[in-house]
């Protein structure tokens, strides 16, 4: 005993010894401390899609976000470290006024294009004018987001002026949107269409080449207006569509990162291949699925029907299993789990669908089914895209749930182009949609729950005015208290009462990357990634 | 009045064939009786499968083959046994259907177009030509991306893909009865065209007829896997072998390697048995292969 104890203390004392020597050796042989940024080279990354076109103002995408994006810069922008706070990229700094109707941006001087020309505030008026006020043939998504704008000035050139209809809460947020990319007046003037097939912004990153199918490159903007960035001298993004050979990307070198995200099983392949020298960064993720019921067609008109498909849903045992095997994980109602205004699980449990008891939450659904004249063995159909992940589980977990009650279901798996055109004109009884925004904010995430007239993202086809009413209120409601009440409420009407669309899960994303990739801070979405202004590579 | 003459092939000793065929092609018979084996299986797969292949058991996923699964679970805890007697089901019914419609509606087209001959023949065996040039799989793909996924428009998608090629084959055994003298004879009794082609020509293509179909039995599983397994074919959660292979067998095959093997296997297995009983039908029913 005493023997082993002695030795003990010899092996502990080497051990010190040992370890002190590396220190001293690490220190000594350092020239700069290990988490200094290392300026140079090359970053390589997978990119799952190709870019539809080049303009962000017309696409949702972050197929054309992940590899153009560093080219470009937006007025204010997430601070990602510290989500969701908001700092400015092209305003040094803002004014909001005291009736929260007139934003006042005062721009960074010194900022040039890539072709050389300064940037100045007519060119930031220029591109918020092609995003909220499109004009012709120019497509603008999220023109409908900017609806509480009245107009945009630029009195001088290095202020911006955003005056506001009414006070909306969420505004400064909207603009830090990432596909607020602001483009040369000059060319909106000449050709408003001539970004979705050119490059030229004042990001940290110039253009090089686009080859389709195979990549996108950009080199180092040596006139970058913030001081020693970027510190890589280029990218390259790799278009890769099949999922084993990202992973295979990843795991073999070839690429350091994907930055929308891998599932369980795919993390596990490469840390098992990569040891120590891969770093996993895992966290909530601002998607979800959902399921939207065709309100035209009967038994889905009747609001006990729909709440009798929630009920049947055991969200926390899916949360659990599902977890494992896909992308999907927690459970949660209009708003992410975690976010701002998200509801505690607490009162989650209290909503139709989200109670810990399946049993008794199962017994409730097969009465209303009773109530509601649906025979035992009712069989109908659920539309879903032919995207494995996470579409697919989701597809079978629903299926198994509503089996549990009486029903069947055929699982019909489209394109993407079928099955959107098939939600969006009627033709389906049950679907399985999907939300994924770039920034936790109620007009954001309620939008899509408004009535069918006023949303064209509701594919349910319901008019409900009361819905509309709350979605507004709590749009120009600037007390925070008042305003996650309307939340609730609005939350209780869509997911409880009438169950127009109910949620399977929210996703939870993981993205394992190589060590040396640094610089770099996960966020809740996807559509925030990458501007590459701050990323290095370590040795 | 006419006088009738009906013209009957000599009477030949019917042999118990059966008998003759397993002691001649023993090979041939093992795998009959493994497809037999296999429908019977698919018929009584609601009283044989031990577990309900849709119920998902979370408590249970990626069970080891045991004695509660015997071939364990998969990554939603269904039973791998069950969803293969189910699955048989699926490869049967896509395979049986989509070889039958192939191969007759191929066959028909081949008589008739060798009886008739003459330009239509020669337009439809240039349009066999550049179907038979795309591979299978390519060919099946493509109509599956016109008609859309199921398992009625996959039955139609491999059965389209056949009859180019049954109907060559066909075709070719057609012509070299278009000019016998018992089809001289009914002409010349006064038969109409399709009375000679559904009479006189059909029975002598069923030899031929009856080996592309059994070969393009293993063929039409091994498409309906392909397929499913591609995301083109039935869609989950309705049990398929080519399904079985494809999602979360390859996400965590060295978690759970039975999710992709038994299937992997009784694929591998089924084709390999509707090929040998092909190949003894063909040298069976073949009198020139016969010694």
């Amino acid at each position: 005993m005493s023997t082993r104890r002695s030795g003990g203390r010899t092996v502990r004392s080497a051990g010190l010894a040992f370890l002190v020597g590396i220190l001293v050796i690490g220190l000594l042989a350092s020239p700069i401390p290990a988490q200094a940024p290392k300026p140079g080279g090359t970053l390589t990354y997978v990119v799952s899609a190709e870019p539809p076109s080049f303009d962000a103002h017309r696409e949702t995408t972050f197929a054309m976000l992940h590899p153009i994006r560093p080219h470009y810069n937006l007025l204010v922008k997430f601070d990602m470290p510290n989500y969701p706070k908001v700092v400015g990229d092209l305003a040094e700094n803002w004014t909001i006024s005291q009736d929260g109707l007139t934003y006042t941006f005062r721009m960074r001087r010194g900022v040039q294009f890539h072709d050389g020309s300064p940037l100045t505030s007519r060119d930031v008026k220029a591109s918020y004018d092609k995003i909220i006020f499109p004009k012709g043939d120019v497509v603008s998504v999220r023109q409908a987001t900017y609806e509480m704008v009245e107009k945009i000035e630029a009195p001088n050139p290095t202020t911006v002026v955003f005056r506001l209809k009414w006070p909306s809460p969420s505004f400064l947020a909207n603009l830090a949107s990432p596909f607020n990319w602001i483009y040369k007046a000059d060319i909106l003037e000449k050709e408003p269409r001539w970004y979705e097939r050119n490059v030229m912004g004042t990001g940290p990153f110039k253009f090089v080449e686009y080859v389709r199918g195979s990549h996108w490159a950009g080199v180092r903007n040596e006139n970058y207006f913030v001081s020693g960035r970027p510190y890589l001298d280029g990218y390259r993004a790799l278009f890769i569509r099949a999922v084993a050979a990202q992973v295979a990307a990843v795991r073999s070198g070839q690429a350091l990162i994907e930055f929308r995200g891998f599932t369980p099983a795919q993390r596990d392949d490469i840390v098992k291949a990569l040891g120590d020298k891969v770093v996993v960064q895992e966290g909530g993720w601002l998607c979800n699925l959902l399921v939207v019921f065709n309100v035209n067609r009967t038994p889905f008109s009747d609001a006990r029907f729909r709440r009798a498909l929630t009920l049947a849903i055991d969200r926390w045992g899916g949360s659990r299993a599902l977890s494992q095997i896909t992308l999907l994980g927690p459970v949660g109602g209009v708003m992410r789990p975690g976010s701002e205004f998200a509801t505690p699980d607490s009162e989650l449990v209290r909503l139709a669908g989200y109670g810990r008891d399946i049993g008794a939450a199962r017994a409730e659904a097969k009465k209303l089914l009773t109530e509601a004249r649906v025979p035992e063995g009712f069989e109908f159909t659920l539309k879903n895209r032919n995207i494995p992940m996470p579409y697919e589980p989701a597809g079978v977990f629903l299926i198994d749930q509503w089996r549990q009650i009486g029903l069947r279901v055929s699982h019909v798996v489209q394109e993407t182009g079928p099955y959107l055109a098939d939600l969006r004109g009627g033709n389906y009884e049950a679907g399985i949609d999907f939300s994924c925004d770039f920034m936790d904010e109620p007009d954001v995430q309620l939008h899509k729950f408004i009535s069918a007239d006023r949303s064209p993202a509701n594919y349910g086809g319901y008019t409900d005015r009361v819905l509309d009413r709350l979605f507004t209120e709590q749009s120009r409601t600037r007390d925070p208290e008042k305003r996650l009440q309307l939340i609730r409420q609005f939350e209780k009407r869509v997911l409880d009462e009438k169950a127009y669309q109910i949620y399977v899960l929210w996703w939870h994303r993981i993205i394992p990357h190589w060590t040396k990739l640094r610089g770099w801070k996960m966020g809740p979405a996807h559509h925030l990634d990458p501007d590459l202004q701050d990323v290095w590579i370590a040795d | 009045m006419a006088a009738s003459i009906t013209i009957t092939p000599r009477a030949q000793p019917r042999p118990r064939w059966l008998g003759w065929f397993i002691r001649r092609y023993p090979l041939g018979a093992v795998a009959g009786l493994a497809i037999l084996t296999m429908g019977i299986a698919a018929a009584s797969a609601t009283w044989l499968a031990p577990y309900d292949p849709l119920a998902i058991d979370f408590l249970a996923m990626f069970s080891r083959p045991g004695p509660g699964h015997w071939l364990g679970t998969d990554a939603f805890g269904r039973d791998v046994l069950s969803r293969m007697i189910f699955g048989a089901q699926t490869a049967l019914l896509v395979g049986f259907f989509a070889s039958l419609a192939g191969a007759t509606l191929g066959g028909v087209i081949g008589v008739v177009s060798a009886y008739f001959g003459s330009t239509g023949d020669l337009v439809i065996q240039r349009l066999a030509d550049i179907l038979i040039s795309f591979p299978l799989i390519i060919l099946a793909m493509a109509i599956v991306a016109i008609l859309g996924t199921g398992t009625v428009n996959l039955i139609a998608a491999i059965a389209l893909s056949f009859v180019p090629r049954a109907e060559i084959i066909v075709r070719a055994s057609a012509l070299g009865i278009r000019q016998t003298p018992y089809l001289e004879a009914a002409r010349a009794l006064g038969a109409g065209h399709w009375r000679i082609i559904f009479r006189h020509m059909v029975p002598n293509v069923v030899a031929p007829y009856l080996v592309i179909l059994t070969a393009f039995l293993g063929q039409a599983i091994l498409l309906e896997a392909s397929l499913s397994f591609l995301g083109l074919g039935v869609a989950e959660p309705t049990p398929a072998w080519g399904l079985m292979l494809s999602g979360a067998a390859v996400d965590f095959v060295q978690r759970a390697p039975w999710m992709a093997i038994f299937p992997g296997l009784a694929i591998s297995f089924m084709v390999l048995a509707f090929n040998m009983l092909g190949d003894a039908l063909r040298d069976a029913l073949d009198p020139k292969l016969r010694t």
